[in-house]
Parts: structure tokens; C-alpha cells; sequence
């Protein structure tokens, strides 16, 4: 804590150096002999080599660079799997710094990320039997879209980065290879001017990052655009019913007991006829938000997810009017029957709402997932989904 | 799926084509191909699809685009409409 507390007040003072006398344009050698007197360039800090997926290192003029791997333990999936299912999120991060994958030299080129560990282990799993510097910019754990939406992966914390970590000393070149979602953060001429590292924006997922260094950094249409499969919408699901789930534990007893106080039998016989229906049309109303909703997503009307959500509730309440039709025998079963009807699809409606935040909205906009890293809430604008 | 297109002709998007250099790089960096290169100026080519990520904006050198970008969420939104504090939420 103590470290971290130490590291962002040191961050803090190189970004206000930069403020300070850099932010006149001014060549890259004023900068390095104005606002970096001697002592404070020696100020390098490397991340730890103490962290459980460093394998080893590697020496640098600037010191011993941890060296990762590109296959994942058990440790890295565990981790992968807790953060899906909302355990511990949000301290699932990596000290930023530069990285070592495989054996990179002189010439190898660099690509940046978030601190988010999942975003990092996405990044190297994608390219086996590369050797190439990873440098890791403190996002506070968050994924590259959000970081970059908030200002977090920025400028600034890019330029600070390069400078703490020596990178000028590690290699030869002066290109970084940045995701293409950075760029709301990021003003890659800002950073040229700044540093002298000329940024590239690679592709939107970290799959396709080989491919685009084997193209010399060339990005074909299809990298720039991101698509929204199946398979990367089922991964969010556990995130949202673990959302659903405290909520849940609390009303769902609620609504049971209500349901005792509801018809004119005895208290537990209402509860187990009322209550017990209750309890299940709100089950139903989270499942279709959480898990059909998600999954039929393309399929389903409308275009804003709220829409969708509300659509698919009006079936699932419908469904389940149905289900329950035996019983209108007396007022009272009718009018909980027209109030199930309104509340499902309003519990639905406001998951699949949640969802978009989850997504950033709609097919293109899985940006979120794209370095399989996903942070809940993010990034729509307000009126995509009224 | 197509690309996904928000409400019409409300997208704050701005091009300035007379301090546009045609250096390419807006179009580099948006996820939504709004823009497109034609004559040595960039251009507005598919207003609706843009979601205001602000991406362009934010790496023009010559400060031709503008756009008003903002970050929002279902809490976000939610907290808004309830005057409370903390408009973004991760
Ligand atoms: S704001 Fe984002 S989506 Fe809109 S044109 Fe610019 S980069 Fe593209
Ligand atoms: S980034 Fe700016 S100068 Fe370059 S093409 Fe786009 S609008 Fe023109």
C-alpha cells in the first residue's frame, strides 16, 4: 500500500513536471535537459520481480526487466475466473511498469496496456514465441476503453511511464504500439512531442496483434472494427447474476412472506401460493435479464438495450401470466397477475440495461471485451439507452 | 449485425475541413469508421454510427475535429437523474 501510495505521488510529480515546462512545444532535447535534472533521471523504478507469473528477468542498461510467459498458469486462469464472477475485481491488477515477453532486445517493439491483469494476460497469451517489451500504464486496474474514456490511460501517464521506466535506454526505436481503444485517451502527437515515441494504434483485440505485426504494423478494416460474438457475450454473463445476486437474497424473502399477508387462506398457505409465484416470476425476470437478454441480444427488438430488456420481460411475464392462469379465479389473483406482468419486465428491462454498460453498447461496441477484459458500466452515451 | 446507429442528427461531431491537414490519424483511431479521407480532407462520412468516444477529437494535431465526448452508464445515468454525485462509475 505504502509502495503504491509512493509511486503515484512520484507519478504525480513527473506529471507536473510535464505540466510544468513541457507543455510549451518545445524539442524533445529541451525537455530532457530542462525539466529532468540529472538526479531525478536517475529516478527508474522497474517493476517488482516478486509478482507470481514473473518467470524471470532479463538485464537492461536500466536493470533487471521482469520477464513473463505467454502460457498462463493455473494462478492467471483462477484469477481470470474469480474477477468474471465479480470476486476481488477490483484489486486484480499488476504493477505498471515494463515487462519483459520471451527474449526481447534492442529492436523489439512495444506494446502498451492497462494494469488490469486480465487485460495483461490477454495480451501476452495472444502471441506465443514473441519477444516483444510490454509496457504496463497504471490504469488503478481498470481496462484499456474505460481507462481511456476516464483519462487514466492518457498522456500523460503514457509519457510518465516511458520516462520511469528507461525506455529510451531499452530500445533502439522510438515507436509504441498502443490498442486502438486508447485513443480517447491518448493524443499520439502530444506523446511524440513529449517523449519522442511515436505511437501506433494497433488492433482492437489483442488476438490480432501478431497478425498486425507480421503486416508491419498495418491494420486491416476488420482489426479497426469490433464484432460482437456469442461466445464474448456468454462471458459476461456470471458478471451480471453475480450484480442480480445480493439484490435477490434480500427481496426474495420479502416477496414470499408478503405473499402470506396476500389471499384469504391462511398465512402459509398465501405464502406458499402467492409468495412462492412471486418468488418465482422474480427469478424468471433475472434470468431473462441476465441470461436470455445477453444471449438473444441480436434477435431481439428495439435498439436500445433497455428496449430489448423490456421486450423480453413482456414475453417472460406473459409466459408466466399464462403459467399461472388456473388461478384467476378471484380479483385479487387477477390484479397480481396484471402487476407481475408490469414488474418482470421492468427487473428485466433494468438488467439488460445493466448489460449495455457491461457491452458499451451493441454489436461494434464490445470494445469492453476486446482484450477480454470487461469492467462493468462503462461508456454509452446517456441517450442510447432511453 | 450491422453497424448499430444511434438517434438521428444529434451526434455533436464537428469538422473543421479548412484546419484539416489529411494526415489520417482520426480515422486511425475510430472504432466506428465515422470518417473518411477524400481530397486530402477528412470527412463525416457516417454521423450516426459516431458514439462520441471523443478518440478523434483527442488525436487530431491540427485540431480539426471536435466532439463532445462524454462517459455514461446505467449508474451513471441513473445517479444523474437523481442529483447524486458520481456521474461515472468505474
Ligand atoms: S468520436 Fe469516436 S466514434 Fe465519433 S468519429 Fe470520433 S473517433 Fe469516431
Ligand atoms: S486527424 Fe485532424 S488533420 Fe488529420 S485528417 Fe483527421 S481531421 Fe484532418
Amino acid at each position: 500500500m505504502d509502495k503504491e501510495k509512493k509511486d503515484q505521488s512520484k507519478l504525480e510529480n513527473q506529471n507536473l513536471h510535464i505540466d510544468d515546462c513541457c507543455s510549451k512545444p518545445s524539442p524533445l532535447i529541451s525537455i530532457e535537459s530542462i525539466c529532468r535534472p540529472s538526479e531525478e533521471k536517475a529516478q527508474l523504478s522497474l517493476p517488482s520481480l516478486n509478482q507470481p507469473f514473473v518467470v524471470g528477468s532479463i538485464q537492461t542498461p536500466v536493470g533487471m526487466v521482469p520477464q513473463v510467459s505467454s502460457s498462463l498458469i493455473w494462478k492467471d486462469h483462477l484469477g481470470t475466473f474469480r474477477a468474471r464472477w465479480g470476486v476481488g475485481r477490483m484489486h486484480y491488477t499488476i504493477e505498471p511498469g515494463l515487462y519483459a515477453l520471451g527474449q526481447p532486445d534492442k529492436d523489439a517493439p512495444v506494446l502498451v496496456t492497462a494494469n488490469y491483469k486480465m487485460s495483461f494476460d490477454c495480451l501476452r497469451e495472444a502471441m506465443p514465441v514473441r519477444d516483444v517489451w510490454i509496457l504496463v500504464l497504471d490504469t488503478k486496474g481498470i481496462n484499456v476503453w474505460c481507462a481511456a474514456g476516464k483519462g487514466t490511460f492518457g498522456t500523460k501517464e503514457l509519457v510518465g511511464r516511458i520516462e520511469s521506466s528507461g525506455l529510451d535506454q531499452v530500445v533502439n526505436h522510438r515507436r509504441l504500439i498502443l490498442p486502438q481503444l486508447a485513443g480517447p485517451g491518448v493524443a499520439a502527437h502530444q506523446v511524440k512531442r513529449l517523449s519522442g515515441f511515436k505511437v501506433v494504434y494497433g488492433p482492437i483485440r489483442a488476438t490480432d496483434v501478431p497478425a498486425f505485426l507480421d503486416a508491419g504494423l498495418n491494420a486491416i478494416p476488420e482489426m479497426r472494427c469490433k464484432t460482437f460474438t456469442m461466445w464474448e457475450r456468454v462471458v459476461l454473463i456470471p458478471m451480471e447474476l453475480v450484480g442480480a445476486f445480493k439484490p435477490t437474497l434480500i427481496i426474495l424473502p420479502i416477496l414470499f412472506l408478503l405473499g402470506g399477508f396476500g389471499g384469504q387462506e391462511g398465512f402459509w398457505a398465501n405464502a406458499f401460493n402467492y409468495g412462492l409465484f412471486a418468488v418465482l416470476a422474480f427469478l424468471s425476470a433475472i434470468f431473462a435479464g441476465a441470461v436470455l437478454a445477453p444471449l438473444l441480444l441480436p434477435w431481439l427488438p428495439g435498439r436500445a438495450f433497455s428496449m430489448k430488456g423490456l421486450a423480453l420481460g413482456l414475453v417472460v411475464g406473459l409466459i408466466l401470466a399464462v403459467f399461472r392462469g388456473g388461478h384467476l379465479t378471484d380479483l385479487s389473483s387477477r390484479f397480481e397477475i396484471l402487476a407481475w406482468i408490469g414488474i418482470v419486465p421492468a427487473v428485466t428491462a433494468y438488467l439488460a440495461m445493466n448489460f449495455t454498460g457491461a457491452l458499451a453498447y451493441g454489436s461494434d461496441h464490445a470494445l469492453l471485451p476486446k482484450d477480454g477484459e470487461l469492467e462493468k458500466g462503462c461508456f454509452f452515451k446517456t441517450r442510447t439507452i432511453f | 449485425m450491422g453497424q448499430l446507429v444511434y438517434i438521428k442528427d444529434v451526434v455533436t461531431l464537428k469538422l473543421d475541413r479548412e484546419k484539416c491537414t489529411g494526415c489520417g490519424m482520426c480515422l486511425l483511431v475510430c472504432p466506428h469508421t465515422v470518417l473518411s479521407l477524400t481530397n486530402g480532407s477528412a470527412e463525416i462520412e457516417n454521423r450516426d454510427a459516431c458514439m462520441e468516444c471523443g478518440a478523434c477529437a483527442q488525436n487530431c494535431p491540427a485540431d480539426a475535429v471536435t466532439v463532445n465526448a462524454g462517459v455514461g452508464c446505467a449508474t451513471a445515468v441513473i445517479n444523474a437523474a437523481l442529483g447524486r454525485e458520481g456521474g461515472s462509475c468505474c
